[in-house]
């Protein structure tokens, strides 16, 4: 595998021929990727979807730098300087407050810290700054995740299912949140998601990951204009454009 | 409305007395054991053997003396000493090998059986060496209950840190924590439950192994005064000194221990 900082028009190029997880006991070793080749856009959002267990989530943690074992490269371009992973699940430090564990993202008199109050705000945690993670509910953990990593201002943003399990109203707002900071920050964002209304919500363009050993099978612009994304039935029929019926 | 007001004043009443409760059932238990003493005393002295087995009476008078003598701090000072020296050192060489061994596998594979030569090389036989090798100095009695002790805190510790969460050692590298930062708020925290642990351990077994330490070849020290104690057959010294030792290891206990424990656990649920 390879990580270099490329030259071209792409904030990220992905080309994965083979990833594969190593044998275990009686099963043979499990073909997970095969010939994934994905170029992203600078500024672009990017959703990848597909059934569960299909991949997506070792796709991200190539991306991410977490996973080396891999043929195949990613190529970052030069404006991704900084990236940031919100987690599947929240990955807070249970011994610190709320608050430091947001603080603690950063390191020490970084003036992104003064961008913490009013995200805080905005995802209403408030009142739980000064809590221990175990002694708030699971969404509210999210939530704490999402503020530690969209105050890190990051230029590449890969997030795997962060809104998952979530009540619809939470994650409504918390999609508003991400949405204007993609707008503000110019950053490139990576989602992961097997909700597809919600890819069309989010995204510029939505891509299918599939098949025996996942591959893309579908790659789609979103034709949706702001206003379109917060109409129920303007999403319902881009899913069935995009997704086709199946 | 009606339940929290029914609810609210018995839950007031019954704290205090789940207080008392707690503090009654071992004062009366040390209380049958006190009495117990006193009746086998009385019978020790009514077949002429008085000395063998002195009465609580005797023996809080013979700690009443020592204490005015200045004789009972001098000597409990200086085992409390050792503990505090060799301790320490017990807890961070044997932190730092456990460390190593939970987290490097091929290390883990060699020193496996090292470890388990010296868990089970007995007190005594480190003891007899380090005064051997080093002399009858405070240097080799330090080290003698360091060497003693090292291996249970490393096997121990090894557990916690073949348990680290690989999803917050993942977290750590994406925000960039570094080597301190992840070490501090990461690594640290989690092998917190194995310190305590440890340390509860190490503790009864260190002041234990200071004595004999001090019986073999210190000249001053709670173990020194035993040997005193055995070689003028005078138990009532004997009892003094223990009891006294025994109360010093329950307030560390107590002052110390207890409200690191409940200081390290506060995050919890």
């Amino acid at each position: 595998m390879e990580t270099v900082s490329g030259t071209r028009a792409e904030a990220v190029a992905i080309r994965i021929r083979r990833k594969e997880f190593p044998a275990l006991g009686q099963r043979g070793a499990n073909l997970v990727l095969s010939d994934v080749d994905i170029s992203i856009a600078p500024r672009s959002f990017v959703v990848i979807t597909g059934p569960s267990g299909c991949g997506k989530s070792t796709l991200l943690n190539i991306v991410a730098g977490l996973d080396r074992e891999f043929e195949g490269s990613i190529v970052l371009g030069p404006e991704i300087r900084r990236k940031t992973f919100i987690f599947q699940t929240p990955r807070l430090l249970p011994w610190r407050t709320v608050a430091e564990n947001i603080a603690l993202s950063l390191p020490e008199g970084d003036p992104r810290h003064a961008l913490i109050p009013d995200l805080i705000a905005r995802v209403g945690l408030e009142e739980a700054v000064d809590a221990y993670p175990e002694r708030i509910s699971l969404g509210m953990q999210r939530r704490v995740a999402l503020v530690r990593g969209f105050v890190q201002e990051p230029d590449l943003l890969l997030m795997d299912e962060p809104f998952v399990s979530l009540d619809d109203p939470t994650a409504q707002g918390l999609r508003r949140v991400l949405i204007g900071l993609w707008h503000r920050h110019r950053t490139t964002v990576l989602f992961v998601t097997h909700d597809r209304a919600e890819a069309v919500m989010l995204g510029t363009r939505v891509l299918r990951l599939g098949g025996g050993s996942a591959t893309v099978i579908g790659d789609a612009e979103v034709r949706l204009s702001a206003d379109q994304r917060l109409d129920a039935d303007a999403v319902r029929a881009e899913v069935a454009r995009i997704f086709g019926d199946t | 409305m009606t339940l929290s007001s029914t609810v609210a004043p018995e839950r007031g009443a019954a704290l205090p007395r789940a207080t008392l409760v707690r503090i009654a059932w071992p004062l009366l238990s040390l209380g049958a054991l006190v009495l117990l003493w006193e009746v086998a005393a009385l019978l020790a002295a009514y077949s002429g053997k008085a000395r063998t087995l002195p009465g609580p009476g005797d023996v809080v008078a013979t700690m009443a003396r020592e204490w005015g003598s200045g004789q009972l701090q001098a000597h409990v000072g200086a085992t409390l000493g050792r503990v505090a020296l060799s301790f320490p050192i017990a807890m961070l060489v044997g932190a730092a090998i456990g460390i190593a061994l939970g987290r490097i596998r091929s290390a883990d594979r060699f020193f496996d059986s090292w470890l388990i030569f010296f868990l089970n090389l007995p007190a005594l036989v480190i003891i007899i060496l380090c005064y051997v090798w080093l002399g009858l100095t405070e240097t080799a009695a330090i080290m003698a209950v360091a060497v003693n002790k090292i291996p249970n805190v490393a096997v121990t510790v090894r557990e916690g840190a073949r348990s680290l969460s690989r999803d917050l050692a993942e977290m750590a590298a994406m925000y960039e924590f570094g080597f301190w930062k992840t070490l501090r708020h990461v690594t640290l925290p989690q092998l917190a439950p194995f310190f305590m642990g440890a340390a509860r351990s190490g503790l009864s077994l260190v002041w234990k192994i200071v004595l004999v330490v001090e019986l073999l070849g210190r000249s001053n020290g709670v173990g020194y005064q035993l040997n005193v104690g055995f070689q003028l057959f005078d138990v009532a010294m004997i009892l003094a000194y223990a009891i006294a030792f025994i109360v010093v290891v329950q307030l560390i206990e107590l002052l110390i221990l207890q409200p690191l424990e409940a200081r390290v656990n506060r995050w919890r649920r």
